[in-house]
């Protein structure tokens, strides 16, 4: 099938999406970070310096634990040492502890902005609803907002609060629903359809509505945002889960590799009774700090510091982009995604088919076919017909007839039983000229009615035109009792900019994309090829989409897709992670596990590159912070033992100053380096969209190489300084 | 020919015949555990036994067959052990009655494939025991492991179930299908080449320069193959391969080393068979055979270049090692039987230099998966695999995936708890032991190389190795005890771990692959596995090397 005849330039309105091909392989970008933020959350971070609240990340608990065992052992040996270190531990906790903290005061800020719209009201609830009920003759009571429960009905004017979630079930009006989305333009909420969901906390602008309530008391969308963005609901997720046994692991590995070196150790000493005690070593084996600080350096502080800032600063990242994720564990299930099902309209394409040429028929000059083509449509406000009165003046230089210059004109609305619209003019001498355009059939039988002939030409044009998916519409004339077929119009969907290489993009990372449409299989390959999607699904039904969704997971693929519709809730529940519109119905909104404010169905990509961004994170930083022991263990061991074995000296390859400052350095490098990785663990590891090799073998190199080579360099650095500090020799 | 020529030509046919097993072998073993038929000697079994051989068993019901099975071998071995001294078993020379804490460090290391041990053969056992009791467990220890990893594999390649294969039907094809045969054939061929096999007992011969001496007989050859092919190492003799009754020639020093390294690495290919593609088998050998390969060029570099007035003079450290074989052949015998968990040896890796003697403690440290021992080699290598794969999948942005089976909670669980149990046993054992003033005694050895002793015991017990650092004095009631405590510790825990992944794999559907899987048969993984191996046992380990073999070592 050609696709040749279709014109790809996008005609008529609705602004193209900047275009992400011209600039080579696109990056996803990492959030944002305000440096002042980190100063800010500091209190924060010293209060988390709490036990009680610590012991839930067992890393740095150990590291609390060892850092108030070098304090005591620090107060009793009162060297310069001992206290350096002892400083440096807490440091090393603060610093996890102010990752944490700047995740979260995001959030905190983000939840008082949404505490102040949830004022509480007085609702007028409605005694005794009956939907026959005229409004004047409804009772209504006051009744505080919070002791609103389910199935109570309120009445809303306009300027009042909505004082709870539900849906309208009478009446329409503007609401402001900036409160939650940030949007100051007012949407407007009216019973019936999918526009009936409101949120509390949002206000009437105009009309009066009637609001069946479908929350149960303090578990308003509001209450459940609040509670998502300060991640008081916050749980582990499932990989989170798994990579905290992993680390876990580790330390314990790591306890016992220096819990048994003592033995080892004081053995080793006593075989050398010539060499004198020394501050890491004396014939009671390894001293208290040393050994804390080499258990503090071995086992995995950097990504155990900064685990949960990465969490919550991926769900900050959606809430960023307007985006409300129910649970960490959707995030998550985001990132696996196999199968992206997107609805063609709004997100593939433009909202609506647009005329995009006009094809005459039996040798109708063009000009004449494009003015007849603008006359049918002048009175035809659909974007359909808007977009061929723009083609006809952009294209053929036609201008539009201006008020009063067709007044005699009657103009022929569409209706479904004649499947066509147009318009009736006078012309010279009484008689009537009228122009229809239409559905081929529909126009056909009208030529044939009034004893015209139907070219077989127009057939092979608007076959052609259906085969490339387009929608034909035929135009034809009657005047002077005969009719005739002038020619076709090419109605076209049109495929947003850039669509087409982020396809290609979620191909590369094994992602494919289902294209759901209710156009018939014909028009829908047309525009799967055009926009370069792998699948799609015509003449979609909920049940339809709802089959596909099952037979993509019994196949074991996870699911990710959007909707709006209360039909669409089953699907949206189905789904490994449904993003429900916010304009859609609480249904919906309920259904799914993830809520778009911007009510933007193209967001889901960047809803799945956010999931891929949060566990590439995750997984770069635990293979920076393995690695970083390598070059630790090469700082201390000798620091330790070279004095007792000599020949341990030769694995001091950084050729640090001393034992003392070896340790110092490796114990502040450690501390350091949580510092440095907190705007990449909030901000999220950028990366190219690209297949799992490619992105394995950049992030082991930046990763696994960097984090191998990176401490050798840096605890080289501090060791050049702290060699000169008092107290160190 | 010079001795380093010949060397390379050992280890370079070693390497070719063991490429041309891969295939063969390995395709031969997975139609062994998918043929669905029952041979009559098979059927004759599964009755006596009462065994349905055709029940799939649940992973749980597996691991209580092999934990009873395992059990019951240990207590038979045990009062084997206690009595087998009786007249009855009619002795050609007089043996003396085994200690209860001797027998039970001898059961407890046979049953783990360990092959630790604390006595010498030829005067501590009688004949019949070494036959019906050591020689029997040879098989089915190796047989325990074979299937072990086979219901492992199985957790990868079925979808949806709960059951892991049959562990009776498991353990009865591979003695009967593959090891017996091999063994048979391979006996005669040792026989062929010198190995002593007879009922003589000790006969006294005259000597080339006229003096006279006692020499053990016994059923040598029958024992020796089984010996290397299960990777179990319990030698005959005290001297095992390095007495050429079991180890006669150059040759047959070769075709033993072949015999160790043949399943294991030809295992690769049944996993390949069996999960349905072949290149994760290669991509599995690739690493272990990487791993090996850099061990034997460290552990000859190690014997070739050191220092000292007599190596120097020599070309190679030569000390310990057995001139009929020389020192490349010895290095390459002390890599193959370090990197699988046999444990048999032909030269004494004690008298190694420091750091050719800290690449053999170095290769047990490796967890025995380079190939490792029969079975357990295999499954070590892939607990490891699926941890590489859990930090590696997230670095591609996807929940990680191993063969089509999501690597979550469960699974990197029970792979973590796999990877703590032997470097607990080891440093915990070895801490005790050098922290009890009576057992630091037993050390033959003042300074790191005593200390290395010890460490070597405890590594090669728990990694179920069963080769020794001799200096050691081990037969005490503490070192029987501590070390049979530690290699049935650190031979049934990660069987438990490992059959609890099989299951919890098994029970998942699997994922398919895409271009946002991470492709685990590429060479980027092979590099990927082998650096996290080598990472995650240096950073365990690097501590005790340093006290160790490194503070000898290094100058």
């Amino acid at each position: 099938m050609s696709t040749t005849t279709l014109d790809n330039t996008p005609v008529g309105p609705g602004a193209p999406e900047p275009s992400a091909a011209a600039e080579g392989p696109r990056r996803v970008p990492g959030g944002l970070l305000d440096p002042k933020q980190m100063l800010r959350s500091l209190p924060d971070a010293v209060t988390k310096l709490n036990p009680a609240t610590l012991y839930k990340n067992p890393v740095m608990f150990i590291v609390e634990i060892g850092s108030v065992c070098t304090t005591v052992l620090a107060i009793r040996d009162h060297t310069s040492f001992a206290i350096q270190i002892a400083v440096w531990l807490w440091l090393t906790v603060i610093a996890a502890n102010l990752a944490e903290a700047v995740a979260e005061g995001r959030g905190k800020a983000q939840a008082e902005a949404l505490r102040r719209a949830k004022t509480d009201t007085i609702a007028r609830r409605v005694v005794d609803w009956t939907p026959a009920a005229a409004a004047g003759q409804l009772r209504e009571e006051p009744v505080p907002a919070p002791q609103l429960a389910q199935g109570d009905v309120v009445i809303c004017a306009a300027g009042e609060l909505i004082p709870g979630d539900g849906d309208v079930i009478d009446g329409i009006a503007a609401v402001d629903e900036s409160a939650i989305t940030g949007e100051s333009a007012p949407v407007i909420r009216e019973s019936g359809g999918d526009r009936s969901s409101v949120t509390g906390g949002t206000k009437v602008l105009s009309d009066q509505i009637i609001v069946k309530i479908t929350q149960r008391p303090g578990e308003s969308f509001i209450d459940r945002m609040i509670a998502l963005v300060e991640g008081a609901s916050r749980q582990k997720t499932p990989n989170e889960i798994a990579l905290n046994i992993l680390l876990a692991s580790l330390t314990i590995i790591f306890l016992l590799a220096v819990a048994t070196l003592q033995p080892l150790a004081i053995f080793s000493k006593a075989q050398q009774p010539g060499i004198p005690d020394s501050a890491s070593l004396t014939s009671q084996g390894v001293t208290g700090i040393v050994l804390v600080a080499l258990l503090v350096c071995l086992i995995p502080t950097t990504i155990g510091a900064l685990l949960s800032a990465i969490g919550i600063a991926g769900m900050d990242r959606l809430v960023q982009r307007n985006v409300l994720a129910m649970s960490g564990r959707a995030v998550e299930a985001a990132g696996d995604v196999n199968t992206l099902l997107l609805d063609k309209t709004g997100t593939i394409t433009l909202g609506n088919r647009q005329a995009s040429e006009f094809v005459s028929v039996g040798g109708v000059p063009a000009q004449e076919l494009a003015q007849v083509t603008q006359l049918s449509s002048l009175s035809d406000e659909t974007p359909e017909g808007r977009s061929i009165v723009v083609l006809a003046k952009e294209r053929y230089g036609l201008r539009q007839p201006g008020p009063g210059e067709l007044t005699h004109a009657r103009f022929v609305a569409f209706s479904a039983q004649t499947r066509m619209s147009g318009v009736d003019l006078p012309a010279a001498g009484g008689a009537v000229r009228q122009v229809r355009k239409g559905a081929a059939g529909s126009v056909s039988g009208w030529v044939r009615e009034r004893g015209g002939e139907v070219p077989a030409e127009m057939g092979q044009v608007v076959d052609g035109i259906s085969a490339a998916g387009g929608t034909p519409l035929v135009v034809a004339e009657a005047a002077g009792g005969t009719a005739r077929v002038l020619g076709v119009i090419h109605l076209k969907d049109v495929v947003k900019v850039g669509m087409r290489e982020r396809f290609d993009e979620l191909r590369a990372m094994g992602i494919r994309t289902v294209m759901i449409t209710g156009d018939n299989p014909l028009t829908a390959r047309a525009i799967a090829e055009e926009a370069g999607v792998d699948d799609f699904l015509a003449e979609a039904t909920p049940e339809d989409k709802m089959a596909l969704i099952r037979r993509e997971q019994a196949g074991g693929k996870l699911v990710a897709m959007t909707g709006d519709g209360t039909n669409d809730a089953p699907a949206l529940a189905q789904a490994d992670v449904g993003v429900a519109m916010n304009s859609g119905t609480s249904a919906a909104k309920e259904a799914g596990n993830m809520v778009d404010l911007d009510s933007n169905p193209t967001k889901l990509i960047e809803i799945v590159e956010i999931g891929k961004q949060l566990l590439i994170t995750r997984g770069s930083l635990t293979t920076f912070s393995i690695a970083n022991d390598v070059a630790k263990y090469f700082a201390i061991i000798p620091a330790m033992f070279a004095g007792v074995y000599g020949g341990l000296d030769t694995l001091n390859v950084m050729r640090l100053h001393s034992p003392q400052s070896a340790i110092l350095s490796a114990v502040i490098f450690n501390a350091l380096v949580i510092v440095a990785l907190i705007p990449l663990a909030l901000r999220g590891a950028r990366y190219t969209p690209s297949s799992a090799s490619q992105m394995l073998r950049r992030n082991l190199y930046v990763y696994g190489l960097g984090g191998l080579i990176a401490p050798f360099v840096g605890i080289k650095l501090i060791d050049l300084i702290v060699q000169f500090l008092p107290g160190i020799r | 020919m010079n001795t380093t020529t010949a060397g390379m030509v050992f280890v370079a046919t070693l390497a070719v015949a063991l490429i041309a097993t891969y295939r063969p072998l390995g395709d031969y073993m997975a139609r062994v555990y998918t043929s669905t038929h029952h041979s009559r000697v098979e059927r004759a079994l599964y009755r006596v036994g009462g065994i349905d051989p055709d029940a799939d068993q649940t992973w749980g019901t597996y691991l209580r067959s092999v934990l009873a099975f395992s059990g019951v071998s240990v207590l038979f071995l045990y009062l084997f052990l206690r009595v087998q001294h009786w007249h009855l078993f009619g002795h050609p020379y007089a043996v003396p009655q085994m200690s209860a804490h001797q027998s039970f460090n001898t059961a407890a290391s046979f049953v783990t494939n360990t092959n630790w041990q604390s006595y010498s053969g030829e005067s501590a056992l009688g004949y019949v025991v070494q036959m019906a009791g050591l020689a029997v467990q040879n098989f089915l220890s190796a047989a325990v492991g074979m299937a072990v990893v086979i219901a492992l594999v199985r957790g990868f390649a079925r979808h949806r179930t709960d059951r892991l294969g049959n562990f009776w039907v498991d353990l009865t094809r591979t003695c009967l299908r593959i090891l017996l045969p091999i063994t048979a054939l391979a006996a005669v061929v040792l026989v062929a080449g010198g190995a002593v096999q007879n009922f003589h007992g000790y006969r006294p011969v005259t000597g080339l320069a006229g003096g006279s001496q006692s020499l053990p007989g016994g059923p040598v050859a029958s024992q020796e193959v089984i010996k290397e092919l299960g990777t179990n190492g319990g030698g005959f003799f005290n001297a095992n391969s390095a007495h050429p009754f079991e180890n006669p020639t150059v040759w047959t020093n070769w075709l033993e080393i072949y015999l160790i390294l043949a399943i294991g690495f030809s295992l690769p290919r049944t996993f390949g068979r069996l999960v349905g593609d072949k290149r994760q088998g290669l991509a599995i050998v690739a690493v272990m055979g990487l791993l090996i390969v850099g061990s034997a060029v460290l552990a000859e570099t190690g014997q070739a270049v050191h220092h000292g007035t007599v190596p120097v003079a020599v070309g190679a450290a030569t000390e310990g090692t057995e001139t009929r074989l020389g020192v490349p052949d010895s290095a390459a015998f002390a890599t193959a039987t370090t990197m699988t968990s046999t444990g048999a040896v032909d030269s004494a890796h004690d008298s190694y230099t420091s750091l050719g003697g800290a690449v053999t403690l170095l290769d047990m440290m490796f967890g025995e998966i380079a190939p490792g021992g029969t079975g357990s080699g295999l499954y070590g290598i892939l607990v490891l695999a699926v941890l590489s794969v859990f930090v590696a999948g997230l670095m591609v942005g996807r929940t990680p995936e191993y063969l089509g089976k999501k690597i979550a909670g469960r699974e990197v669980k029970l792979a973590s708890l796999y990877l703590l149990t032997t470097p607990t046993l080891v440093l915990v054992g070895t801490a005790l032991a050098m922290a009890l003033p009576g057992e630091r005694a037993a050390m033959a050895n003042a300074g790191p190389h005593g200390l290395s002793e010890v460490l070597y015991a405890f590594t090669s017990a728990a990694n179920n190795n069963g080769s020794a650092f001799a200096g050691l004095a081990v037969n005490t009631a503490w070192y029987n005890t501590a070390l049979g405590v530690v290699m049935l510790l650190g031979r049934l825990l990660p069987m438990i771990f490992v059959l609890g992944l099989a299951g919890s794999l098994a029970r998942q559907r699997a994922v398919p692959a895409s271009a946002g899987t991470l492709p685990t048969h590429r060479l980027q993984f092979v590099g990927l596995l082998t650096g996290v191996t080598l990472i995650v046992v240096a950073l365990t380990y690097f501590p005790a090397l340093a006290l160790g073999p490194l503070a000898e070592g290094l100058h």
